[in-house]
């Protein structure tokens, strides 16, 4: 006699199957490069503010002329998915702590204009005080730049990204040290003062581990939220991530007496990283698409009339 | 006393004096919607006068298409369509006395669906530029001089109502037609509702009424009508507009119990301060040791 050992799948009503919620008018490439490249802007600011302080010259440089660079480039992604780019000034209209983008522009405004000063000061040699505190205060903007976004997605109705809350920001985390070992690496191909980019690929391997993790607990942490993860277009990317995080971890490891294992790292981490930003805008979509995950997290029990009918 | 009285919740929970805690010193009664959907005849009055008042334009595919889905051709709310009838054909008894003695009969369930101008209203949350408002009626509106079409409100809103539309670039809903109660008239839709279905007015009265229709409605054997969004201890602080259904939410494409995303807030902003210092100690650490 077989014992049935599965609960027979949980059937959701639903208004024709179509959509409760609106999918995210956010697009490719757009949100993911905006997001790459501010996690990336921000690991290097910090990168580049202990750097200077520990005389590490080559890696300074880098790092301030990558950041301040990354920071405008992020922010023309950023305004190309405003519905009227010509008005991204309206975003300092207002300060809202319940707003993460209100948040997140005034955060990123204060990066751009601190990773410019110092990226100024180490191109023309002079600004010497004033470019090594606005270096130091934007070690402070980096961190913040890079994790807020994890709050950005999560503060909306679409269920995978609202239950990833704790997720979400580190593996933003873990890509900003990536991102930024990867940039370290790929300068150090190039550069003749190697050991100068010790801590870059130290960075990326530390950053290997983290945002791998959090990808885990995306893909297992919320049984059916985590199933856009899983499944579809999301879950391919966010595999494919994983592998090329790993691997690039990996090629790390031999980086340091291999230029190219260096290249290899620096072109595997970059990909891992912008795959699994990719991967959330898309399981995001694919979350919001269907109604099931709206009914199910809203029913815990899964019973229909599991609240209280007046 | 450090617990938050109705007057303080401004994330979560019952919120007694909605404009009022927006900064009106002097504002009127907080209006709204009463859908009382068993009174429905699916005339899309409400979605017509809607257009027409409004002025709301004919994109994103609102007209001229058929979707095959009963007599909807609307489909869903959208940055042009502020009213939404649905129509669900069920293959079961309205009530048990009028089946057709094999236990079958179709029921047509007919809702005029619209923004429900939360209490605690997502869009208006995590509006980054401040053109989502909360107006002295205690309804939520949209500045189109000031939304920078940023899409945050999209997919904040629980019920998918808020939307961007093509080619505007802007975020658009229904106003509860802030014009029209500033010059002291009813909302278009309610005013065309042939069967008032739509009722509109002080939302103090509306929740009173809807308890005695309610209660008419059990008293007759129609066991499954039940209150949406009436209730201030809900996930939203109650709805602005809040509706009679005859069946679970999720039938007629609403959700069945949704909560404020911001209510977590707190929390999320605290877990990305953690990511921040696991960063910062992370790049601290790569630095660590000596160089090689």
């Amino acid at each position: 006699m077989s014992e049935q050992l599965q609960v027979p799948p949980a059937e959701f009503q639903s208004y024709y199957g179509r959509p409760i919620l609106k999918v995210a008018k956010w697009k490719e490439p757009d949100l993911p490069a905006y997001l790459f490249l501010g996690e990336m802007s921000g690991a290097l600011a910090m990168v580049g503010a202990m750097a200077h302080a520990t005389g590490r010259r080559s890696l300074a440089r880098t790092a301030r002329l990558a950041s301040a660079a990354s920071a405008f480039a992020g922010g023309a992604f950023l305004t190309a998915e405003l519905g009227r780019p010509e008005r991204f000034a309206n975003m300092l209209r207002v300060a809202k702590p319940t707003s993460p983008m209100s948040m997140g522009s005034w955060i990123l405004a204060a990066h751009s204009g601190l990773t410019s000063l110092a990226a100024a000061s180490e191109v023309t040699g002079s600004l010497g005080i004033a470019g090594g505190m606005a270096g130091a205060a934007s070690a402070i903007t980096g961190p913040l730049l890079a994790t807020y976004p994890g709050v950005l997605l999560a503060n909306t109705a679409v269920p995978a990204w609202h239950a990833a809350h704790r997720e979400l920001p580190m593996l933003f985390a873990g890509g900003a040290m990536t991102a930024a070992g990867a940039a370290g690496l790929a300068a150090s191909v190039v550069s003749r003062d190697r050991a100068d980019f010790d801590a870059a690929r130290k960075l990326a391997l530390i950053g290997a581990g983290v945002e791998s993790l959090a990808g885990y607990g995306l893909e297992h942490g919320h049984g059916l939220d985590s199933e856009p993860y899983q499944t579809g277009d999301g879950g391919k990317m966010l595999a494919a991530a994983r592998y090329l995080t790993i691997g690039g971890g990996i090629a790390a490891l031999a980086a340091r007496r291999s230029r190219t294992a260096a290249a290899v790292s620096a072109a595997m981490l970059t990909g891992g990283g912008v795959c699994a930003k990719i991967a959330v805008l898309r399981a995001g979509k694919a979350s919001a698409a269907d109604p099931k995950y709206v009914v199910a997290s809203q029913r815990p029990d899964g019973q229909p009339g599991s609240r209280s009918l007046a | 006393m450090t617990g938050k009285t109705a007057d303080q919740n401004s994330l979560f929970g019952p919120l007694a004096d909605v404009s009022g805690n927006a900064g009106y010193t002097e504002h009127p009664q907080r209006v709204g919607f009463f859908t009382d959907t068993s009174v429905c005849i699916g005339c899309k009055a409400c979605e017509v006068a809607c257009k027409e008042w409004n002025g709301l334009p004919d994109s994103d595919g609102d007209v001229l298409e058929l979707t095959g889905l009963s007599y909807d051709n609307t489909a869903a709310l959208t940055a042009n369509s502020w009213r939404h009838v649905a129509f669900i054909e069920q293959d079961k008894p309205l009530i048990d006395a009028q089946s057709d003695g094999d236990g079958h009969a179709t029921r047509w369930l007919m809702a005029s669906d619209v923004c429900k101008h939360c209490t605690h209203a997502a869009c208006l949350d995590v509006c980054p530029t401040g053109a989502l408002v909360r107006t002295e009626f205690g309804t939520v509106i949209v500045q189109p001089d000031v939304c920078n079409g940023c899409a945050y409100c999209v997919s904040a809103c629980p019920f998918g109502v808020i939307d961007r539309r093509e080619g505007d670039g802007r975020a658009w809903k229904c106003t509860m037609c802030y014009d029209r109660l500033r010059g002291g008239l009813e909302p278009a839709c309610a005013k065309a509702c042939p069967t008032d279905s739509i009722q509109f007015g002080p939302l103090d009265e509306l929740r009173a009424l809807a308890q005695t229709r309610l209660a008419d409605l059990h008293a007759a054997g129609e066991t499954g009508a039940r209150l949406y969004g009436e209730d201030p201890d809900d996930g939203i602080g109650g709805a602005g507009a809040f509706f009679l259904l005859l069946d679970e939410p999720e039938v007629y494409g609403l959700p069945p119990d949704p909560v404020v995303t911001t209510k977590d807030l707190p929390d999320m902003w605290r877990w990305a301060g953690a990511a921040a210092g696991v960063l910062a100690a992370g790049v601290v650490m790569a630095f660590s040791g000596r160089r090689k």
